[in-house]
Order: C-alpha cells, then sequence, then structure tokens
C-alpha cells in the first residue's frame, strides 16, 4: 500500500521541492470545544501526499468534527492545522494569529473537497446542474469547460445517463457518487468524506466504496470517517482509531485491525467486525 | 423477496386462466340520516333569509346595487385598488427578502436594523402608519439631494414629489414588508443545514450561497404565504383613505353614497368586486401552490433530512440499472 502512495505521489504534478516535504494536512495538538464541551481535546497527525487514512471511532469520538475543522466549517480554538502548509482558517504573523475573512476562507476550501454522510445534493438542480455550479460560481470557469468536465466526472462515477435527473429521483448511492463527482469538479488536492455510506441501504455502500477504491489508486488525498472495515484494511495507507476526542491508536490498517495494541480500540473492534 | 414481487406482479398483470377471480363485493351502503337533516334544515334557512332579503328589505335597495355595480367610477376605483395591490406588494415583497436576508446575516449592524424595523412596522397599526405617510409634506416639506458642505443641491417640495397615490403604496409596502420578511426568513430557515454546507465546503461564498442554493429552495416555502398576503393586502388597502387617499374601490362607494344618502347599496357594490377580486387571486394561488406541490424534484434532501433514504430505498427497489452500472464499473 505504500507503493501505491508513492507512485500516486510522483505521477501528481510536479510541486516545488519544499511542498513536496510537507505532508497535505499537519495536525498539531488540535483542539475544538463547543462552549464547555471539549470535544477534541489534542489531536495531532499527518496524512502524506497521495496517501488514504480511515479514522474510525465510536459515535462522539470526535471523527466527524476532526474533518469539519479540517476546511473550516469549525474553527479550531487551539493548536494548528495545516493543509498542504497552508495555515488553516487563520494567519501568522509573528506570534499573533489574524481570523480569515470569510472570503480568504472560501479560497481555502475551494481546494478541499468534502463528501458528506447525507449527500446534501443540490435538490433544484439538474444532476449536471449540481457539478458545474461551483466551478462556475467560484472559479469562474466558462460554462462549456464546466459541462465537459463534469460529463467526464459523470462518466467515471458510472452515471453518464443521469445528467440530466434530478437528485430524488436517483438511488442513495447514486446521489453520493454524484456528490463525489461534485467534489471532484473543483479539483481538490484532499477530499474529506464524512461517513459516506452510513445512510446507504446496506446493497447501495458498494457502489460508492467502488468509486472511492478508484479514487485512492489515481492518488487522490483522501480522509475518511467511516465505519467500513473491510474498506479500511484494503485500501487505507494508515488506520486511525479516536475516542474521546484523542487518537487512541494510529499506524498500518492491518495491523491495528488484527492486533489492537490498546483496550478501547480492542473493546471497539470487537463491536464492528 | 423477488418470489412475493414475482407473484404480484402476475396477479395485478394477466390474471391466469385457473385461478378465479374474487367475488366483487356489493354491500348495502351505509345511511346517514343526519346528513340530510341538517342539510334540509341549512337550504331552509338560506332561502328564508335570500327570499326576505329580496323582498322585504328595501334598504337593500338592489335595483342601486344593479345601477352602481358597472359604474364608471366604480370600475375606475376597481383599478386604483388593484394597482395598490399589485405595487404595494411588489414593493414589500423586494423590502421583505432584503430584511429576511438582513436578519439572518453574519453582519451584526444588519441583523440589529433588521429586527428593528419588522419592530416597528409590525408593531404599530397600518392604518396609524398611512396617517403619518399622508403627514409626511407635514413634517418634511422639502426634499434635498445634495452633497454635505456643499451649496450644490437639488430641492423639491415634498407635495410635488411624492403624490398620495404613492405615499399609500409607501405606507402598505413597508407594512407589508415587515410580515414578508417574516415570511422569508421561515422559508430561509426551512432549507436543510446540509445545503448551507456543501454550498460552503465548495467554496461558495455567502452571498453566492444565499441566491443560488438557500433562496431558490426556499421559495417553495415562501410562496403559498405569500398568496395569502396578496389576498389580505386587496383589502387592506381599503384604509388608504387615512393618507387620504379617496380614489380606491372603498373610498370611492362611499363618497357615492355620501351623495346618495344610500350607503348599503354601495357597501354591496364594494363587498361584490372585492370578492371578485379574491376570486380571481384563489384561483391563482390554487394554481401556484398545485405546482409547487407537484414538482417531485423539491421533495427532497432540503426540508426533511429522513427523505432521501426513502427515496433511495423507493429508487433502488424500482431500478436494477443502478447494479447493472456496479457491475460495469467494477469489470473497467
Amino acid at each position: 500500500m505504500s507503493d501505491t502512495a508513492s507512485t500516486a505521489a510522483s505521477a501528481a504534478p510536479a510541486t516545488p521541492a519544499a511542498r513536496v516535504a510537507e505532508p497535505m494536512v499537519r495536525a498539531e495538538n488540535v483542539m475544538k470545544s463547543f462552549g464547555s464541551n471539549t470535544v477534541l481535546k489534542s489531536i495531532s497527525l499527518e496524512v502524506g501526499r497521495g496517501e488514504v487514512m480511515c479514522i474510525i471511532g465510536p459515535s462522539g469520538s470526535g471523527k466527524s468534527t476532526f474533518l469539519r475543522c479540517i476546511n473550516h466549517l469549525e474553527k479550531v480554538n487551539g493548536g494548528r492545522l495545516f493543509v498542504d502548509g497552508e495555515l488553516i482558517g487563520y494567519r501568522q504573523r509573528g506570534d499573533k494569529i489574524y481570523e480569515l475573512h470569510p472570503k480568504e476562507a472560501a479560497l481555502q476550501r475551494r481546494d478541499i473537497g468534502m463528501v458528506f454522510q447525507r449527500f446534501n445534493l443540490f435538490p433544484h438542480l439538474t444532476v449536471l446542474e449540481n457539478i458545474i455550479e461551483a466551478p462556475q460560481r467560484v472559479k469562474r470557469q466558462g460554462r462549456d469547460a464546466a459541462v465537459k468536465r463534469a460529463t467526464e466526472l459523470l462518466a467515471r462515477v458510472g452515471l453518464a445517463d443521469k445528467a440530466k435527473a434530478y437528485p430524488a429521483s436517483l438511488s442513495g448511492g447514486q446521489q453520493q457518487r454524484v456528490a463525489i463527482a461534485r467534489a471532484l469538479a473543483m479539483e481538490p488536492k484532499l477530499l474529506l468524506f464524512d461517513e459516506p455510506t452510513s445512510a446507504l441501504d446496506p446493497e447501495l455502500v458498494g457502489e460508492v466504496l467502488d468509486v472511492m477504491k478508484n479514487l485512492a489508486a489515481s492518488g487522490m488525498t483522501m480522509i475518511v470517517v467511516t465505519h467500513e472495515m473491510g474498506f479500511a484494511r484494503e485500501v487505507a495507507d494508515s488506520l486511525v482509531f479516536m475516542d474521546g476526542g484523542v487518537v487512541v491508536e494510529a499506524g498500518d490498517p492491518r495491523q491495528v485491525i488484527t492486533d489492537p495494541q490498546h483496550e478501547r480500540t480492542k473493546a471497539f473492534l470487537s463491536k464492528v467486525l | 423477496m423477488s418470489d412475493t414481487t414475482s407473484t404480484g406482479s402476475a396477479r395485478s398483470g394477466a390474471p391466469s386462466p385457473s385461478g378465479a377471480s374474487p367475488d366483487p363485493i356489493t354491500a348495502i351502503p351505509l345511511r346517514h340520516p343526519g346528513r340530510w337533516i341538517i342539510a334540509v334544515v341549512l337550504v331552509a334557512i338560506l332561502a328564508l333569509f335570500v327570499y326576505d332579503a329580496a323582498v322585504n328589505r328595501p334598504t337593500y335597495d338592489w335595483p342601486s346595487v344593479a345601477k352602481y355595480l358597472f359604474d364608471r367610477r366604480v370600475s375606475q376605483a376597481v383599478l386604483v385598488t388593484l394597482e395598490l395591490t399589485v405595487l404595494s406588494m411588489i414593493g414589500a415583497i423586494l423590502i421583505g427578502g432584503l430584511v429576511a436576508v438582513m436578519r439572518l446575516s453574519p453582519n451584526p449592524v444588519l441583523r440589529a436594523l433588521a429586527w428593528v424595523f419588522v419592530w416597528i412596522f409590525r408593531g404599530t397599526p397600518v392604518y396609524v402608519q398611512l396617517v403619518f405617510w399622508g403627514l409626511l409634506a407635514t413634517i418634511y416639506k422639502t426634499i434635498t439631494i445634495g452633497i454635505p458642505f456643499t451649496t450644490a443641491a437639488v430641492s423639491w417640495t415634498t407635495q410635488e414629489a411624492i403624490s398620495v397615490f404613492w405615499l399609500a403604496v409607501i405606507g402598505l409596502a413597508l407594512n407589508e414588508a415587515a410580515y414578508m420578511s417574516e415570511i422569508a426568513r421561515a422559508g430561509i430557515l426551512s432549507v436543510d443545514k446540509g445545503q448551507d454546507e456543501a454550498a460552503v465546503a465548495l467554496g461558495m461564498t455567502w452571498g453566492q450561497t444565499m441566491r443560488r442554493i438557500i433562496l431558490p429552495q426556499a421559495m417553495r416555502v415562501i410562496i403559498p404565504p405569500t398568496g395569502n398576503e396578496v389576498i389580505s393586502m386587496l383589502k387592506t388597502t381599503s384604509l388608504v383613505t387615512a393618507v387620504p387617499l379617496s380614489t380606491d374601490l372603498y373610498t370611492r362607494t362611499r363618497d357615492i353614497s355620501a351623495e346618495t344618502f344610500n350607503p348599503i347599496p354601495l357597501l354591496i357594490v364594494a363587498s361584490i368586486w372585492y370578492l371578485v377580486i379574491t376570486s380571481v387571486l384563489m384561483v391563482g394561488q390554487y394554481f401556484l401552490e398545485k405546482r409547487f406541490a407537484r414538482s417531485t424534484r423539491f421533495i427532497d434532501v432540503g426540508g426533511n433530512p429522513v427523505a432521501p433514504t426513502a427515496a433511495a430505498a423507493g429508487a433502488s427497489a424500482g431500478e436494477p440499472a443502478s447494479g447493472d452500472a456496479t457491475n460495469e464499473r467494477g469489470g473497467a
């Protein structure tokens, strides 16, 4: 699996040497609280370029919150979070930290794609319009170019014939594949998946995981909050087990799954496997 | 599962010759004598009232009603009332939409401003507000547009600049805008939070998200009560006499009756016209609501977060194509 990661990194477009050394995501003691409720106590981890990281953990462990912090849907209260070497949500000058203007935060987000548990497709737009909306409005792409790219992406997720359909007429699995295509249309350098298969009927999970596997094989950097142990074992380069707002255990997925070191990891895995 | 489906379809499709078709039930319908009694009594009372009104009550003065119903002064007044309604509603929708967006904006100054606007214009009677607008020329005698700290300026007297008709429109529109803003706000809040997050995660700004994603979906909730507000506005225009504007339907019929000393037939004339316009508006509202209820594309992720899974289950059950697509891609 580390092979895939390295080939993916070399296949990626040339970046300045200094940046290649920098991991795609670097979290340093990230802390997040809602009022007096501290959801993330101190999260430190790194995700390399072209790597796939799966985050597992019981509900309420803070894994979704951490994911939402990465593209600044939630504001980090402590520590530092870098994506591609860039501090997320803030600007640091000397030892002073400045909040970013919403427009600057929006600029950071356009390079970070997100796929939601409940798809969150725009129900008033067709599948094609869902995909070309952001490239047109945010990246100021021409309609023709955006449509061409969207058509390619739809073919890639196996939904070339659904361009004119409305989301409500699609199955959950199809909706989630459209959501992935929509995120890809912004050509993100990082894709975040927040329990992408949890809202799906069991027989529809496979089609979404297939698309994600293809994405991973193509060298996309991905962080996936999931309960799909099979996917984690097969595709992930690293597996993180979170509980109570901290990283309890992290490492090679097969090793963590077959030979967990911590009691809490053992207890959790015995319930989900 | 597949067994059940196949037998089900066979039964509904072509019944097999061997299987006897079930006997249709021919039951004797349940009687409802109470309904008949109530209906007969009510119809009798109504007939008595109509007969009495037509024959025994000369003060209704039906010949005068017929005479004034299509009087030119009255039909002109109907037109003025319609103009007042349409113009005030357009103003109210524009201002109300703006106030609703301000109310939900991240900017605390705009939020406070919007709150104060709704507080004042919803908190005082529309009649009082209309009297105030009528006194605008007394309070502000001239309107001057100029550059501060210079002498360059253009000036009008308020009375010349704004006619009584437009004062009435402004008064009605601002009052209605307070209510429209609450309707629009409810519509915006009805859109699922996930829509906002999805748009923001794609890098869209607050304004883009509002304009392109949230407002189009909020329309489904906003349009039906707006229809009600139009009907309500039609009737509220009868208060413009407070400004005082005297060319609307109610004031005009009252002015005519002041000359004839015969108010009742003209009240009936005004009522008939209000009812006619309201009926037309109701038909319009019916079709508008039907249209918005029909478009299934709106019945989805937007309002109810549970909906997509239900829709997904339905779609997947009746659509084997999705499975094929997966296999194809798996092979490739």
